[in-house]
């Protein structure tokens, strides 16, 4: 089952043509992911690694039933990409560009809401490293090789953290459903809650690692809705605890700006509400593994 | 990205938002020079750092003669003003903002922000100006009034009039208010501001509402299609260390302790510091250098961190995706023979290609301690940066 996407989906790839566009798309055909073409405007008719090319998404979806699909647009034109892949009916959208201006993404998002939620296309990212159904699929630009297939869920704000979390969890012999990026930007497409409902609904998940970090409310917006909604555990770790208060780390979102911000606030109301609390990051592996045991 | 308040008023004022006459001043000359043609008897120096709480920090003096003009001016150029903001490393003021005296009747609180949660933007207002927001919020939660911005449509007047109202304005002040409140939104939408606070609002005897303090804060990531706003940076307001690590395409965030790093990827730097921590040790600093971590990258991060003279030992931890760690120890090696490095260097390497960037690090006959996983890195760390400080402190002795 996993989530999101699986071998069967049918993969675009937005701004296909570009240098880091191609070398993601061959990455992902290597790795299995059905990709079924590209967008590039302009160079429609054209073809790339053996894949058509289209001006519009609307045509990669009439043309070839395309499903989900990737940006590698850059941050000045990618709000309107996403907005351009939710009008053609496109089912999931992976925004891996980093720098979209906070206020495209608020046009972004409420643009999604207009759809009724049965038609409304999901976004994760963006500013992620994107989504991987290992052994089935990869809609992203991690290292495929280091995840194995099985039963524990991953969603997590940071691409590198994620792949160490990956590292410790196979060194275990533990397997993943699947693994979600929601990026580092403080307006991103899903949030933790959202990625936890989807787990929750998936028979193949056991159980879900969430890996989050300074800033904003949604690990403790996910927290409240895991002990509201879920029967399966989840285990967090909540990175940034030597983080100084006002200042960027890295990430966009990743500021402490209003009480409640910080990973020790966080970390103690996760706690609070039953979740399983990773005692540090290279804990991320035993702390899965102790809570798959007790199942 | 900040801004002076100097200039956050001369932006706002070409929205209509009314501000008291003032001008700028880089020495006590100058500063006496501005109240000579403001005139009137009362005026307000401040010192134009980005940081709120100045008053506080003995940022802003009121002074009544030229000569209390002067010496304000003299006492506060040059002077390294700490608030809660800053931290404890303050910050410099180099110039002066010299306003004409308000007859003040009555202070308010007033923002607009990004609110995370809602993802809209969010108005905030209070009747009771003058304190800072955090404490207002703490203390007396019900003072304050929130009213989101639906974003297709935009501030409706009638959410500026409730606004206004619940800041406690007079009828005759109403129109007034919705102008300013109006101003303040265009300013926000049109400039890609993240933060814009008026902190305080104040009606003047004389019935006016003036923006006594602004405070704007800019998204980085609109900066790009912000060509004017990109030009008000003061560089001298930021960490310097941090300026150079943008100028080269890193991430960087200075901190107080001595264990400098280099990682990949913002979450994992996060979580390499907090190992550090956990370990017994405090991180020098963060630092991201990104995805593409070519050897002249890497020669440039590690200068940077190495610029930092109270670092006793640097860790290296890289998670190879797109890149390989062949490619990485190649650039470790090629940094620490340029740089002659003096202090212990630990090297954690995982993902593509491991065994061949381990490998080139083993045969490079430099001294660098390698680590098989984040613990391990982490403790090393501190190890070596505990040896390298009792080894100082015999030399000493």
């Amino acid at each position: 089952m996993a989530i999101l996407i699986d071998e069967t989906t049918r993969i675009i790839v937005q701004g296909f043509t570009g240098k880091i566009g191609s070398f993601h798309a061959q990455d992902m055909i290597n790795y299995g992911s059905n990709v079924v073409g590209g967008i590039t405007p302009g160079k429609g008719g054209q073809t790339h690694l053996g894949l058509p090319v289209f001006n519009t998404v609307k045509e990669a979806v009439r043309q070839v039933g395309a499903e989900a699909s990737i940006i590698f647009v850059t941050p000045a034109f990618a709000a309107d990409s996403i907005m351009e892949a939710a009008d053609a009916g496109i089912r999931y959208c992976v925004g891996i560009t980093d720098g979209i201006p906070t206020q495209d993404m608020m046009t972004v998002k409420n643009f999604l809401r207009r759809f009724p939620e049965e038609q409304r296309m999901i976004l994760t990212g963006p500013n992620c490293a994107g989504t991987i159904s290992p052994g089935r699929a990869m809609l992203g630009i991690m290292p495929g090789h280091i995840y194995t297939q099985g039963n524990v869920g991953i969603v997590g704000r940071s691409g590198t953290l994620g792949y160490e979390a990956a590292d410790q969890m196979k060194r275990l012999n533990i397997g993943i459903s699947t693994s979600v990026g929601i990026g580092g930007d403080p307006i991103n497409g899903s949030s933790h809650r959202d990625i936890l409902e989807k787990f929750e609904a998936d028979p193949e998940t056991k159980v879900v690692l969430m890996i989050g970090e300074i800033g904003g409310p949604q690990e403790v917006e996910a927290g409240i809705f895991a002990k509201e909604n879920m029967t399966k555990p989840v285990i967090a770790y909540i990175a940034g605890l030597t983080a100084p208060e006002g200042r960027r780390m890295g990430h966009a979102g990743a500021i402490i700006s209003s009480a409640g911000e910080s990973a020790a606030e966080k970390v103690a109301l996760l706690k609070e509400l039953g979740v399983t609390i990773c005692p540090t990051p290279a804990a991320m592996g035993a702390t899965v593994a102790a809570v798959l045991a007790g199942l | 990205m900040d801004i002076h308040e100097y200039q956050a008023k001369e932006i706002l004022s070409g929205y209509g938002v009314k501000i008291a006459e003032g001008g700028m001043a880089y020495s006590p000359e100058e500063a006496v020079q501005r109240a000579r043609d403001i005139g009137g008897h009362i005026w307000a120096v401040k010192a134009q750092i980005h940081s709120g709480a100045r008053g506080k920090a003995g940022g802003i003096k009121i002074c009544k003669t030229h000569d209390e003009v002067e010496a304000a001016a003299e006492s506060l150029l040059g002077k390294r003003l700490i608030t809660h903001q800053t931290g404890p490393a303050g910050k410099v003021c180099g110039r002066l903002y010299v306003e004409a005296g308000t007859d003040i009747v009555k202070e308010l609180y007033f923002c607009f922000l990004v609110d995370r949660s809602s993802e809209r933007i969010v108005m905030v207002g209070s009747a009771q100006g003058g304190m800072e927001i955090e404490e207002l919020a703490e203390n007396n939660p019900e003072a304050i009034t929130k009213i989101y911005i639906e974003p297709a449509v935009g501030l409706q007047d009638y959410q500026a009039r409730e606004m206004a109202f619940a800041m406690g304005l007079a009828p005759e002040l109403l129109s007034h208010a919705v102008k300013t409140i109006r101003g303040c939104y265009r300013a926000l939408r049109e400039l890609d501001v993240s933060m814009l606070e008026i902190n305080p609002l104040v009606v003047t005897r004389s019935g006016e509402l003036i923006a006594l303090d602004a405070k704007m804060g800019f998204d980085d990531n609109a900066l790009f299609r912000q060509q004017k706003i990109s030009e008000l940076r003061d560089k001298t307001q930021e960490d310097p260390r941090e300026m150079a690590a943008a100028d080269r395409g890193l991430s960087y965030v200075g901190l107080d302790g001595d264990i400098g790093c280099m990682i990949n990827g913002a979450g994992l730097a996060m979580a390499t510091m907090d190992m550090i921590k956990l370990a017994g040790g405090e991180p020098a600093n963060f630092l991201d250098v990104g995805g593409g971590a070519s050897a002249e990258r890497t020669e440039k991060a590690f200068r940077l961190v190495l610029a930092d003279k109270g670092v006793k030992a640097m860790l290296v931890n890289i998670f190879a995706g797109i890149n390989r760690c062949d490619w990485i120890a190649e650039g470790v090696v090629e940094a620490v023979k340029k740089i002659d490095m003096k202090i212990p260097l630990i090297v954690r390497l995982s993902g593509t290609n491991v065994a061949e960037g381990q490998r080139i690090i083993a045969e490079s006959g430099l001294p660098i301690i390698t680590a098989e996983t984040l613990a391990e890195a982490a403790e090393k760390a501190v190890q070596a940066r505990n040896e390298a400080v009792a080894k100082e402190a015999a030399q000493e002795a």
